[in-house]
């Protein structure tokens, strides 16, 4: 009792002020949805974008500890707001377009999303284990839903079934961990035993005072595969593309954004914080998950002609330059950031492309296939442009912003000296135009068919040539002048972040 | 007036960006308003370069002779990164050369019958703009992002604009071409990454490796990754497929920029990087160039004289001469490196003649194929006085500019290897065997059966003066350049004495060797 009580008395409920106005704005949208359901995309975006202006109104770099512990608040968890903050807005953009498309209840999947963001901002902010466990299993919770949304399709069922397996999985691999971690740390026989061993701080004692305890190293790896799992990397990226494929579009570039942005930045808080006495001894570890991750994803992307898949495996190939930053920024102290800014890249990449893959897609959201982007370029210019900006940026070409953040996470790992990491990320990158280039040379280069194979496509060409309204160009133009003048010039995203 | 040239530097890469980025937008309006705006975006460069070309001796100059220094940060000063732009005697002439062909493929572009005309000279204006940056850049990440920036079009041009087999040869290319510039990347990287200073500024890195140079290991690990991705990009031996097909695949203008300037950004590159910062690397892997250099030579100066197809053949003529570049630099010496340079410049001109006229003499007969054709001539008397006077500058005859740089490179090349001269000069002796027999294929004799209906049917009109405009603009600066040569050569030999390129590059092979 005596620290509920210190919780109510300390008035710290004004530092998590965004999640709060999160869960308000939630509730609202469920109550909105019995008087006025015309209105809730309209106050959805009102009430985000309102948030998204607190969160950088409050924005200040003060480091500092609440909730007796359970949560730290430094610059870093807020730069994870805000960037929670625009998939959500742009999860909900998406969102939007695919109810235009599917007969189903469309108030929850926002309240949803809307959980889920807070519950993702809490994770990042989480310095106990106890805290950094409720809310990844809220956020896992809420994304099962998503993921199964669509009752009425085998793909999303399927997909739902298998993230729930899977997911319950990882979440008891990270129990165990934890609970390794706290009993060890526990224990009154070894030096700076805690009473509190899942509190970070502690626990960061405990560990630099034993960095070699089996059981340590254990849980730790215990925890690790727990957040590979989010991350996608290897050996926990099985899952990926079947319910990236399942899955409704918009939860799909939740997943791969959102999801494996928190799981990054996670690993990167405990490696800095707890576990950082075991920074040298995990990085062999660490490094060999990268490499496997990079060339896995990369190389069945190749084959992928499913454009939900081809994402899903080429996410995991990020995943894996994401791990070789993290690797990187152990010896590197500017390489967070550079992990920050990579993710900002991939945040504005994604979307650009997801946004093309919700307009293009049909009332089957689970068949989207390489295919139905011929000719894109030809019968819808923006649509067209949007992909190439988005994929050119995902694959690391200038003058688009993905290539800087591809270049400062190749000159961490150059100076961190993991000159094979770095080798088989190059490599990774070549094979990565495969695919990529061969997604715009869909889109973009014109087929020479039979007439008669042209007139059996006219349904499909009909179904596919989807017509955009003012608000729809407005937001692709958005994010392909993001990302072409962040490619030129950093100077604003750059100073926040370094 | 002079304060407004390192503004002109920044204007002549801005200015075709963003008359590029304009054209997509201009889908609807009129086809002439279209080609007078994009004609604006070729022609203002292309005068700015030369304008500059004619003020660098009179400029202020600072280290390593660059001139026009202007310094625009752009948000990553904290990693040694902002766009420094200037020129030195070395990037001088390609700067040169990047203005006038662009031009040149831009007039022709612009009288083309391309569809969807608007995306075609935009792509090409981004491209132009990348290319005038990459020669403007001291900055070695600039330097890389705008060669990548020029690189990006091309794949698109081809595979919408492309000839047989477009779809395919636009991929391998990309990913041929990807791999190259990720290692040359990896190789800058490393050169960042090993200097300690934290600066991608060319000037900083200079000097700072000037006072501390690298470990002989060190220079050697990064100078292999450079030649090799350098050498993809330029076509070096072993890794020259892509070009060929590509150049075959390109729609004219295309190739012209692509052959003409874009792939002399390797070579740019060994010169004013990796030879200067890394001279023990060049010692190290001098030999092996030569070796590799002369296969260009010899290897793809037979393939070569195997060709029938006129675009093919011109599509490996220019690997073939790439050889003579290489050899220049492998002697390491002011006269091997200056006439490198010089060749750069003179086989840009040159190569993009051929393509020009190639197409031109596709446009009169339909076919490239070199043994159907014969007696055209007689039809355009013109365009085979054009087409005589560029085979004879890609062989490198005196009087046009090409013959001055093969020089410079044999002499050079007599103080490396002497025995490295005969395949070397044999090599010229191929190129005029298959360039005479083009000639004599392609214009004289009879028509063959093949092209003889063609040729009777009074279709086939003689060079018009729509196309004369680009061919004139190429071949008088050929010409300049041969009878006038100092104009070109006293910057370059001016640059690498001031940089003791020599010195620098004697000094450390003697001492390794």
């Amino acid at each position: 009792m005596e620290i509920f009580r210190a919780i109510a008395e300390t008035n710290d409920w004004y530092i998590i002020a965004p999640e709060i106005s999160l869960g308000i704005l939630a509730l609202t949208i469920l109550m909105l949805d019995c008087f006025f359901p015309k209105l809730v995309p309209a106050i959805l975006l009102i009430g985000q974008a309102a948030i998204l202006g607190l969160t950088i109104f409050i924005f200040e770099p003060l480091v500092g500890s609440y909730f007796s512990g359970l949560i730290q608040i430094g610059t870093l968890s807020q730069i994870m707001r805000i960037f929670f903050l625009l998939s959500s807005i742009l999860v909900s953009y998406l969102a939007y377009i695919y109810f235009l498309k599917q007969k189903l209840p469309r108030s929850e999947f926002y309240v949803l999303i809307l959980i889920v963001t807070g519950a993702l901002m809490l994770l990042v902010e989480s310095s106990h284990f106890l805290m950094l466990f409720v809310a990844l299993e809220t956020v896992t919770v809420g994304l099962l839903i998503l993921v199964a949304y669509c009752r009425t399709s085998v793909f999303s069922l399927e997909a739902g079934l298998k993230y729930l397996i899977l997911a319950a999985l990882s979440s008891s691999l990270l129990l165990f961990g934890i609970v390794l971690l706290y009993g060890v740390g526990g224990n009154p026989t070894l030096p700076e035993f805690t009473n509190d061993a899942m509190n970070f701080t502690a626990l960061g004692h405990f560990i630099d005072a034993n960095p070699s305890n089996l059981l340590v190293k254990l849980g730790i790896i215990l925890i690790i595969s727990g957040l590979a799992f989010k991350i996608g990397a290897f050996p926990f990226q099985i899952w990926i593309p079947d319910v990236y494929q399942g899955a409704p579009t918009p939860v799909t570039a939740l997943l791969a954004v959102s999801s494996k942005a928190a799981g990054v930045v996670v690993l990167i808080n405990l490696f800095n914080g707890p576990f950082v006495a075991l920074q040298s001894f995990f990085t062999p570890f660490l490094s060999a998950t990268a490499i496997i991750t990079i060339l896995f994803g990369n190389i069945t992307a190749v084959s992928q002609t499913n454009v939900k898949r081809l994402m899903g495996l080429s996410g995991i190939s990020h995943a894996g330059y994401l791990i070789l930053g993290v690797v990187a920024a152990f010896s590197i102290q500017w390489g967070n950031a550079a992990v920050i800014f990579y993710l900002f890249t991939y945040l504005l990449g994604s979307f650009a492309v997801f946004c093309v893959m919700s307009h293009m897609s049909g009332v089957n959201d689970a068949d989207q296939d390489l295919h139905d982007y011929e000719d894109l370029a030809k019968n819808n210019p923006i649509l067209g442009t949007t992909l190439l900006v988005g994929l050119g940026s995902l694959a690391g070409i200038p003058p688009l912003v993905g290539f800087i953040g591809k270049l400062l996470l190749f000159i961490a790992a150059f100076q961190a000296q993991l000159y094979l990491l770095l080798g088989v990320a190059v490599f990774g990158v070549v094979i990565s135009t495969y695919y990529y280039f061969g997604w715009i040379r869909d889109a973009f280069f014109f087929v020479w068919k039979d007439s008669k194979d042209r007139e059996t496509e006219v349904y499909h060409s009909t179904k596919r040539t989807p017509l955009l309204t003012i608000p729809d160009r407005m937001v692709l133009i958005i994010i392909v002048l993001f990302t072409l003048l962040l490619g030129v010039y950093q100077g604003a995203i750059g100073g926040l972040i370094f | 007036m002079t304060h407004l040239n390192p503004f002109l530097l920044q204007l002549s890469i801005a200015f075709p960006f963003v008359v590029g980025l304009t054209m997509f937008m201009a889908g609807g309006t009129k086809k002439l308003s279209l080609k007078c705006l994009s004609f604006l975006g070729f022609a203002v460069p292309c005068l700015i370069a030369i304008w500059l070309f004619f003020q660098y001796q009179m400029a202020e100059k600072i280290d390593y002779s660059y001139a026009f220094f202007s310094n625009l940060p752009t948000g990553l000063q904290q990693f040694g990164i902002s766009l420094k732009l200037g020129l030195n005697g070395i990037s001088l002439p390609l700067y040169l050369l990047a203005g006038i062909v662009g031009l040149a493929a831009g007039l022709y572009a612009i009288n083309s019958i391309a569809e969807r005309l608007h995306l075609y000279l935009g792509l090409l204006l981004i491209m132009y703009s990348g290319l005038m940056g990459t020669f403007a850049s001291i900055d070695v990440f600039f330097f890389y992002f705008f060669h990548e920036l020029a690189l990006i079009p091309t794949f698109i041009m081809i595979g919408i604009w492309g000839g047989r087999g477009r779809r395919g040869t636009a991929m391998e290319l990309t990913i041929y071409l990807t791999l190259g510039a990720m290692l040359s990347l990896a190789g800058l990287i490393a050169i960042y990454a090993v200097s300690d200073i934290h600066s991608f500024d060319l000037i900083t890195i200079k000097n700072y490796l000037a006072q501390s140079p690298l470990s002989y290991t060190l220079q050697k690990n990064i100078f292999g990754l450079l030649l090799f991705g350098f050498g993809i990009l330029i076509s070096l031996f072993p890794f020259h497929s892509w070009a060929p097909k590509g150049y075959t695949a390109s729609p004219t203008s295309v190739a012209m920029l692509h052959a003409g300037v874009l792939k002399k950004f390797g070579l740019y590159g060994l010169i004013q990087i990796a030879a200067p910062l890394l001279p023990s690397g060049l010692g190290h892997w001098a030999y092996l160039l030569a070796i590799l250099a002369l296969c260009n030579i010899i290897i793809i100066g037979l393939v070569t004289m195997a060709q029938r197809d006129l675009k093919q053949m011109v599509a490996y003529s220019s690997v073939m001469h790439m050889g003579y570049a290489f050899l220049g630099i492998v002697s390491a010496s002011v006269l091997g490196l200056g006439g490198a340079v010089l060749l750069m410049f003179a086989h840009g001109l040159s190569v993009a003649l051929l393509f020009l006229l190639g197409t031109m003499v596709y446009h009169r007969t339909e076919s490239y194929d070199m043994n159907s054709l014969g007696g055209l001539s007689q039809k355009a008397p013109v365009l085979c006085g054009f087409f005589v006077a560029a085979v004879f500058a890609s062989i490198g005859l005196p009087g046009f500019a090409n013959f001055w740089a093969e020089i410079a490179i044999f002499l050079g090349l007599w103080q490396f290897a002497p025995w490295m001269l005969y395949p070397a000069i044999a090599g010229v002796v191929i190129s005029a065997i298959y360039g005479l027999r083009a000639i004599a294929n392609i214009f004289f004799g009879q028509p063959s059966p093949q092209f003889k209906e063609r040729f009777n049917q009074s279709s086939i009109q003689d060079i018009s003066i729509k196309e004369k405009i680009p061919v004139f603009i190429l071949l008088i600066a050929l010409l300049v350049v041969g009878f006038w040569p100092r104009s070109i050569t006293q910057p370059i030999n001016q640059t690498l004495l001031d940089n003791k390129v020599e010195a620098i590059l004697t000094a450390q092979i003697g001492v390794t060797n």
